[in-house]
């Protein structure tokens, strides 16, 4: 027997969605691996095995978990002083959090690349101290944890809101040092929020192509990102490989979200998530 | 342990939650400390946890055994505190809720990990719930979670144990029987337990010494008998239990409630001012016709048989509606209805004259 439902239309808002995510989602993607299926094995493998691509996919790999990584510990940060405190101009500072969001990311890499060049405002104090950061795999991170670290705040602040103070209060009466407090029980509830945090600001710097593309320079085996060599494979009329290296990217990203979420679902199932 | 309060005085802005009070209980007694919200009885419960400091007035002292522990926070003062909502670590098993307080300390003094499992054991047996050790709070009821509690606020051996509203977000049943067992668990353990309710029953039905809390203020310190059968303030009459009130005057040394007089009023008082009469529900006796001793004429408005006694509405002559408790035995020889008209006397009540001032 069908269970009878307040609002009925389960049949029309089921069919809306696939259809909704097979125009926006799914065929775009199908035509993407449809442009790779029409090549061979080896003009696949050659494109995505040639060291620059694999050069690429280092720097955008490690780039992208650096910044998310940065973020995780920063952003963390950030989402407790606007949870926990009240201070005047919060409401400012929470507005400003989205600004990575709402931004053009050109225009975000444009001026990132102003500010880090070597007589930027900052870039000036970081050559002074032999750092190189515009132009350089320190450039590229920089500019993927901009675009990252609204993922991270905005994904903790309810978790945060949410997290009883009383425990707090609890572990300080049981004999706990604040250090111990925060290791064994604010960190552990955090942990699920946390994660997927981590993994939306993953996934955003993998994708991310305006913001690096001014601070990066494009130089190839060094601070070229993915992203970019498929536009360089572009520029060239090489559509093939652009979409061999697409495809590859899609896999990996892929690949890992499925495995970020498993150990988020792994870490939630833990603590029964009901209460 | 013993505990003593000096001079505890809380304000938060403009408002003052604790105005000097001042407090001695007993080592090894159960003291609750019973109020209104907004009565300040939590806030004296945290001051006494570390979670809270008072205002640094001069004199304001808090002592555990005649020690000063004032500078001390609640990590340092190994006291108990069990909240109100639980606070338990949603994101370990029971077994390592209670196991906390035992795996922080510090390495010299943390005993073994196979002493801190009997021990947790031995604790989570002593509230019945050693079938559950490996659950998560989330999986638990709110009865269970409150048991868990109090077992982790015990795992450190707690000098003084706290209980804020432990058995406010339960419902009625589970907190008749929680209650029971408290008061069973204090008289094995003796540890000096202040609970902190707005529940007069819960208040009478467990603690030693209660005390009455209004405004921030201690308005009676004394046993469960004391504060219900010799009331020091109209609040704390009131408060505790329901009761009937009646307006009236002093006139001649008297206190006069329409045909009810009071010979004797608590105080001596002038002439003119005026005076009220407390009346416990059960110490009102209706009758069909005059007995003999002075009383108003009423006419009942409701009748609530259902409980162990029968619960009479009546609206007085003097315009006073009333509620009268009589037993079951007496209702069927009355043979009462609503809006029969009948005879109200008292057995004793309580007066309270207010300062005279022109």
């Amino acid at each position: 027997m069908a269970r009878r439902r307040i609002l009925p239309g389960f049949g029309i808002t089921l069919g809306y969605s696939v259809l909704y995510l097979s125009l926006i989602v799914l065929i775009p993607l199908a035509a993407l691996f449809l442009r790779v299926t029409g090549s061979s094995w080896e003009q696949f493998w050659d494109a995505v095995s040639a060291p620059r691509a694999i050069a690429a996919y280092k720097l955008t790999f490690a780039a992208s978990f650096a910044g998310a990584a940065v973020n995780a510990v920063f952003g963390f940060i950030v989402a407790w002083t606007l949870v926990r405190y009240r201070f005047p101009g919060k409401r400012v500072l929470d507005a400003i959090i989205d600004l990575p969001f709402a931004l053009p990311t050109a225009v975000s890499g444009i001026a990132l690349t102003a500010i880090y060049s070597r007589n930027g405002w900052v870039g000036r104090y970081l050559e002074r101290a032999g750092i190189e950061s515009a132009f350089s795999p320190l450039g590229v991170t920089i500019a993927l944890t901009f675009v990252g670290l609204p993922f991270v705040v905005r994904t903790l602040q309810p978790a945060l809101e949410d997290l009883d103070p009383g425990m707090e209060e609890a572990a300080a009466t049981l004999g706990a040092g604040r250090w111990q407090t925060f290791r064994r029980v604010i960190l552990p509830s955090l942990l699920p929020a946390l994660i997927t945090g981590f993994a939306l600001a993953f996934a955003r710097a993998l994708g991310e192509y305006g913001s690096v593309v001014f601070i990066s320079g494009n130089m190839p085996f060094r601070t070229e990102i993915a992203s970019l060599l498929i536009v360089a494979k572009l520029e060239q009329y090489d559509y093939t490989g652009a979409a061999s290296i697409g495809v590859l990217m899609l896999l990996a990203s892929f690949l890992m979200l499925l495995a970020i979420n498993a150990l988020q679902h792994w870490v939630g199932s833990r603590y029964g998530r009901t209460a | 342990m013993s505990i003593e309060l000096r001079h505890i005085w809380r304000t938060f802005g403009h408002f003052i939650a604790l105005q000097d009070v001042n407090l001695e209980v007993r080592s090894g007694e159960l003291m609750a400390l019973l109020g209104p919200s907004g009565s300040g009885k939590t806030t004296l419960l945290r001051i006494i946890a570390g979670l809270e400091t008072p205002d640094p007035v001069p004199g304001s002292a808090v002592l555990f055994r005649d020690q000063d522990v004032s500078s001390r926070n609640a990590a340092e003062r190994q006291v108990g505190f069990v909240f109100q909502h639980y606070a338990l670590f949603r994101n370990m098993t029971v077994f390592e809720n209670v196991a906390f307080g035992l795996r922080v300390q510090p390495r010299k003094s943390r005993l073994s990990k196979d002493a801190i499992r009997a021990r947790v054991y031995e604790l989570l047996k002593l509230v019945h719930l050693e079938d559950l050790a490996q659950r998560y709070p989330s999986q638990l009821s709110g009865g269970q979670r409150q048991r868990v509690a109090l077992a982790r606020a015990l795992a450190i051996q707690p000098q003084v144990l706290l209980l804020d509203e432990p058995f406010g977000a339960l419902d009625a049943k589970v907190r008749q029987g929680l209650r029971t067992w408290l008061r069973k668990l204090h008289d094995e353990l003796h540890v000096t337990t202040v609970l902190v309710t707005h529940d007069q029953e819960e208040a009478l039905e467990v603690a030693d010494r209660i005390v009455v809390m209004n405004r921030g203020q201690i308005e009676q310190v004394g046993t469960p008998d004391e504060v219900f059968h010799h009331p020091a303030t109209e609040f704390t009459m009131e408060f505790l239990g329901s009761v009937n009130l009646f307006r009236g005057r002093i006139e001649s040394g008297k206190a006069v409630f329409g045909p009810l007089v009071v010979d004797r009023p608590a105080r001596l008082a002038t002439d003119g001012a005026a005076a009220r009469l407390f009346v416990r529900p059960h110490d009102l006796e209706i009758n069909t016709a005059p007995n003999g001793k002075p009383s108003l004429r009423a006419r009942i408005l409701r009748i609530q048989s259902a409980g162990a006694l029968v619960k009479v509405d009546l609206l007085c002559e003097t315009g006073e509606q009333v509620n009268v408790h009589i037993t079951h035995e007496r209702f069927r020889e009355m043979n009462l209805s609503p809006d029969a008209h009948v005879y109200l006397s008292m057995r004793q009540g309580k007066v309270f004259v207010e300062d005279y001032c022109i």
